[in-house]
């Protein structure tokens, strides 16, 4: 009688302890969720932005035309990133066309000047920074989140209810890549 | 805030004992915290608007001014707060300031003449420190201790001018009930009870300013922390000391710790003494931003404070134990490529720059 008590009691502990890891795991993968809508917000809206930002520059750049053909196309190719590892990639490609075509703009002062240009590049920059910063909270919750998905005991029941690793967002860009970083400065 | 109560006590418990006698104490004891307490219902009933309407703050949208609209977005983002309130204050003073004792009635006000001479950068440093004041909950702090102050200065004084009124009148209620050998220790708690009413407000005011100045110091921290990008505030800071404009027309003594810089401008020839000054010396600020070459975490900004201050620590161990490592990076937006000469962004990199024309435009537009 004793035995089938004692048994009993751990078997309920147990089943308590599998419901609260499962609950963690859930709670950690909304959190991971959250953050990244939060990005895609941001990433929404720098698509939109992108067409209006090149309507109003092409006025003024007549010759610049392959400038925006490649934006352009990464911005599609941003657009159709479906997964968190392919968005990581086509976005960062995206912000290289965007940092190559900022750097042509220096050339026209005229387009400097235009205040249309000044809103929508500000608001782009504010676009660029809130994607940076909410990247370092989203990476964060995903770091939480592998971390309980591999650790034991956690990962047993991860396994069992085919919980997955969540992708970091990283914003990779060729161009960083490739150049070595050499800071004399800092 | 822990020493500033015991204070409050002890002084309501002397002024108790030597009004009432060794029984009244308590009764003392009870009217300290009854002030206290009514004094922090009326402050917060109040709600947190009064500082906004008492400068004259005009509520302001994206449409109004959507560089700061961004900015406090981008901070709100990185502070995972709330998107706060923004006000703009029409005066000429470089000065920002944020009230609301929860995030999510939290507000920031910034001043015409701050967002007309700053650049992005440093505005995002300034909003960045008031962000770090919300996100600490200092406005909360704060305001407890300045109720608490307040409490000390009102019993303290109350209690002097009872006891100059009854010797005026030549009759000491204390007296009338005790005898001989009680005389002697009554007269012995009158003095401490005098002493305890003239040096308690002192007392209280030192440790008020102590607190406000440590918040300030953390606000820095944290503002570096949000930004990675302690450069930002250090200009700012720059402007705003190196800043000529009259006196802020809002400011008073109950305001002032709310704002990023002391905006009580000293009278010529006062001296403004370190120890009762609401605000750390900005130059100070200035330099331990600039210190921190290693990261934007809490733990590279407390060893810059010691390098530079030769003193302990103002960052609480709390703040400390985590192991974070915020890497610092370029000024401009956090798009990485700025090294381009001719770019504006290099150009506000290497000296604090020029506040950019759209933003001053439309300041004065408004």
């Amino acid at each position: 009688m004793i035995v089938l008590i004692v048994i009993l009691a751990i078997l309920v502990l147990l089943v308590l302890f599998v419901i609260g890891i499962y609950n963690a795991l859930i709670r950690l993968r909304n959190q991971a969720d959250n953050a990244w809508s939060q990005i895609d917000v941001q990433l929404k809206r720098r698509h939109d932005l992108i067409p209006n930002l090149v309507e109003t520059a092409k006025g003024y750049m007549k010759h610049e035309r392959e400038t925006f053909e490649a934006i352009t196309e990464a911005r599609s190719r941003a657009m159709g990133a479906k997964t968190v590892a392919e968005a990581s990639k086509a976005e960062g490609g995206l912000a290289d066309a965007l940092s190559k075509f900022m750097l042509v703009v220096e050339n026209y002062p005229d387009l400097k000047a235009n205040q249309n240009f000044l809103a929508l590049q500000e608001e782009l920059t504010s676009t660029e920074n809130k994607i940076a910063f909410a990247r370092q909270g989203y990476n964060d919750q995903v770091l939480f989140f592998n971390n309980k998905i591999q650790m034991f005991p956690s990962n047993i029941i991860a396994g069992t209810f085919n919980f997955t690793k969540r992708d970091f967002f990283e914003l990779e860009s060729e161009a960083e890549r490739k150049v070595p970083k050499v800071s004399f400065t800092q | 805030m822990v020493l500033m109560a015991l204070a409050l006590f002890l002084l309501g418990y002397l002024i108790g004992f030597v009004f009432f006698g060794p029984h009244g104490a308590f009764l003392g004891l009870i009217i300290a915290s009854a002030i206290w307490i009514i004094m922090t219902l009326i402050s917060f009933s109040g709600g947190d608007q009064i500082f906004l309407l008492a400068s004259k703050a005009k509520p302001v949208t994206h449409d109004v001014h959507p560089q700061l609209f961004n900015v406090v977005e981008e901070m709100a983002i990185s502070a995972s707060l709330p998107v706060p309130k923004v006000y703009i204050i029409n005066d000429p003073a470089p000065n920002a300031f944020a009230t609301g004792r929860k995030p999510e009635t939290a507000s920031i006000a910034v001043t015409a003449g701050l967002l007309g001479r700053l650049n992005r950068d440093e505005l995002q440093g300034v909003v960045a420190h008031e962000m770090s004041h919300i996100l600490h909950r200092d406005i909360l702090f704060v305001t407890l201790a300045g109720i608490m102050l307040g409490s000390i200065v009102l019993l303290s004084q109350v209690f002097l001018r009872g006891m100059f009124y009854s010797s005026m009148g030549g009759r000491r209620r204390y007296s009338s009930g005790s005898g001989g050998g009680g005389g002697a220790a009554m007269a012995i708690m009158l003095v401490v009870a005098i002493l305890a009413a003239i040096l308690a407000p002192i007392f209280a005011h030192l440790l008020y300013f102590a607190l406000s100045r440590k918040r300030e110091y953390l606000a820095d921290a944290g503002a570096a922390r949000l930004t990675r990008y302690p450069e930002g505030l250090a200009c700012a800071l720059e402007k705003i000391a190196n800043d000529t404009s009259p006196q802020l027309a809002a400011a008073n003594k109950v305001t002032a710790p709310m704002y990023i810089a002391n905006p009580l401008k000293k009278k010529k020839g006062a001296k403004l003494s370190n120890l009762s000054s609401t605000h750390p010396p900005i130059s100070e600020r200035i330099k331990i931003l600039r210190n921190m070459t290693h990261g934007a975490a809490f733990k590279d900004y407390a060893k810059a404070f010691t390098d530079v201050t030769k003193a302990g620590t103002v960052v609480p161990a709390s703040a400390l134990t985590q192991k974070e490592d915020v890497a610092l990076r370029r000024p401009g937006a956090l798009q990485k490529k700025n090294l381009h000469k001719n770019s504006s962004y290099a150009k506000s990199a290497t000296s604090c720059g020029q506040s950019t024309a759209s933003s001053s435009s439309l300041v004065s537009a408004d």
